[in-house]
């Protein structure tokens, strides 16, 4: 590079010695363009398989597109035509109803959390090197906690609606399973990274292994815990809110109706309810979490 | 060893006040958390009908459809190939939306990252549209997007990618902000344009993270695209609800099977690529 204001010019090597390196950084440059390249071509390919595996229709899309703006407003007005806004004792009506569901929605996913975390706790010790010296127990609870994490809750709860019949039963179950496999996931690989030296400590001095785990790693680990069970009761939140949708418990049911029934105006008051009892349980719920980890750097 | 700790139990317990005898207040708020959550535990089961009756009748029933569904495997070859099909559909869908979303949130990514958009009110209003669009299921979406463009994979595809965005943009802006400033400094300094600022200063920072994060939401898009079908979205959901609806267990339990290998073959696969990324930057 040469610039005609600079006082002193930038010294080159001569062409001879300079050529081979220039063809060098040429030929690194091609590669990487090359690849790519050869990236952009398969990424290219697998969106227009995808396009036309999705059935994606850009002509209906435009046409339709109307459909979804005019959607929202819709959503945005009472049967007689007035704003929501104009009657919010109307448009709420069924205020009552739907708070007792969304309490129920809250419950399922409570207790379905919780027992899915208590059966995390006891199965993390099985999956752990340190606590389980026998191989294959470990092998079996992971397989089983995969299992739980991979098959998602609403299929569990499809399964169960069958078994258990209609209600929250189904619900929570569902959900218990799954949280057992996700949370037993996390609270595995917090056991895995724990200080050693507490556990030994209670080993040399005599402890049973209940002592060890109760003295030993319980300590280091729940905060942790308890951390990670409340990050999963605001993802069953919105598990819960949608359990009903198959017939197992909650708001759901109510809103699926409203959806399919084109009941405007309850589904926006429904969806606003969801909303709301979402962000608020965020809320909480990540205050309790930075006041466990303020407690846990002591 | 035991026996000098033994001796020294009084001493101990005087020196480590703090552990051994926590102050009344703290017993009480431990205590009264647990007896809280216990009572609402119980009470949550009494309020939901839960009864041991009821689970040990159920878990009987689950245990007859368990056994109905062995051996695993779909009863005739055209009904195989039904559900290959509706699993190359889930995948599009999930790849469909995933990517969707993708290119879609980063504008709103930029406009909620502190060192990017200076305005206040519009970052403000920028997360908090992303707080509250990520309060809406997948499910939900899919029931919306079937009243826009009807049932079928696509209303699929828009769900997905509708309940993607907020999340993306979420993330990307977390990304933007945590990226170091100098080389945005070095570009303006050599007089670049604030374009240039971010094209060559924060993109090459940015775009691994947000290409392994995307990966990362493929692998939970497939399995949340497994399920969209349920409420008539497409893909393979639609067939495996069919399935147990008229509860024909061997073919729904083959279709769970097949989405579980399928999950792991995407993990396996997703998870190389994000390693390959990563490593390259």
């Amino acid at each position: 590079m040469t610039t005609t204001t600079a006082p002193r010019t930038v010294t080159t090597l001569p062409d001879p010695q300079l050529a081979p390196l220039m063809r060098v950084y040429a030929e690194a440059v091609a590669a990487k363009r090359r690849q790519l390249m050869l990236g952009a071509a398969l990424f290219a390919v697998a969106l227009a398989l995808a396009v036309v595996g999705a059935e994606v229709e850009p002509a209906t899309f435009w046409a339709k597109i109307g459909n979804f703006t005019s959607y929202f407003s819709r959503l945005a007005h009472l049967d007689n035509g007035a704003s929501v806004l104009s009657d919010p004792a109307e448009w709420f009506w069924g205020l009552r109803k739907w708070s007792l569901l969304i309490g129920e929605t809250l419950l399922i996913a409570y207790v379905g959390t919780a027992t899915g975390a208590l059966l995390a706790f006891c199965l993390c010790f099985l999956s752990s090197p340190r606590l389980m010296p026998l191989a294959w127990v470990r092998a079996a609870t992971r397989r089983v906690l995969e299992f739980g994490r991979t098959v998602p809750e609403i299929v569990f709860a499809l399964i169960f609606v069958v078994a258990f019949g209609l209600g929250p039963l189904p619900g929570v179950l569902a959900i218990a399973i799954h949280t057992t496999g996700a949370l037993g996931k996390l609270f595995a690989e917090v056991v895995d990274n724990i200080d050693p030296n507490p556990v030994e400590g209670v080993r040399s001095s005599g402890g049973t292994w209940f002592a060890q785990v109760r003295f030993g790693v319980v300590p280091q680990v729940l905060s942790n815990f308890v951390s990670y069970s409340l990050l999963r009761f605001e993802i069953n939140v919105r598990g819960a809110a949608v359990m009903g949708f198959v017939g197992a418990g909650g708001i759901g049911e109510e809103l699926i109706t409203a959806i399919r029934k084109f009941f405007y105006a309850d589904v926006s008051a429904i969806l606003l309810l969801i909303m709301a009892c979402v962000v608020v349980i965020d809320l909480v719920s990540e205050r309790v979490r930075h006041r466990l980890l303020a407690m846990e750097r002591g | 060893m035991r026996d000098i700790f033994l001796a020294d139990q009084a001493g101990l317990g005087a020196r480590h006040a703090a552990i051994l005898r926590p102050s009344i207040s703290t017993r009480l708020m431990v205590g009264g958390g647990i007896a809280a959550a216990i009572a609402l535990y119980i009470g949550g089961l009494a309020m939901l009908g839960i009864s041991p009756a009821r689970i040990l009748a159920g878990l009987h029933r689950l245990g007859d459809i368990v056994a109905l569904m062995m051996p695993p495997i779909p009863g005739t070859w055209t009904r195989a190939e039904i559900y290959l099909h509706a699993l190359g559909q889930t995948l599009a869908i999930a790849f469909l939306g995933t990517m969707g979303a993708a290119i879609l949130a980063i504008p709103l990514g930029f406009l909620a990252a502190r060192n990017i958009t200076a305005s206040r009110i519009l970052r403000f209003l920028t997360r908090r549209t992303l707080d509250a669009g990520r309060s809406i299921d997948t499910l939900i979406w899919a029931l919306i997007w079937i009243n826009v463009v009807g049932l079928g994979p696509f209303a699929g595809a828009l769900a997905i990618m509708s309940a993607d965005i907020f999340s993306f943009g979420k993330l990307m802006s977390e990304a933007i902000e945590t990226a170091d400033r100098r080389p945005v400094e070095g570009v303006t300094a050599a007089g670049g344009s604030r374009l240039e600022a971010i094209r060559f200063g924060i993109v090459p920072q940015v775009l691994p993270v947000i290409a392994s994060q995307v990966l990362y939401y493929f692998e939970s898009n497939t399995r949340s695209a497994t399920i969209i079908g349920i409420v008539g979205a497409g893909g393979i959901g639609l067939v495996l609800s069919e399935q147990i609806r008229v509860l024909e267990w061997n073919e729904a339990a083959s279709i769970i099977l097949m989405v579980l290998v399928t999950v792991a073959v995407i993990d396996a696969i997703s998870e190389r690529l994000r390693a390959a990324i990563m490593g390259r930057k």
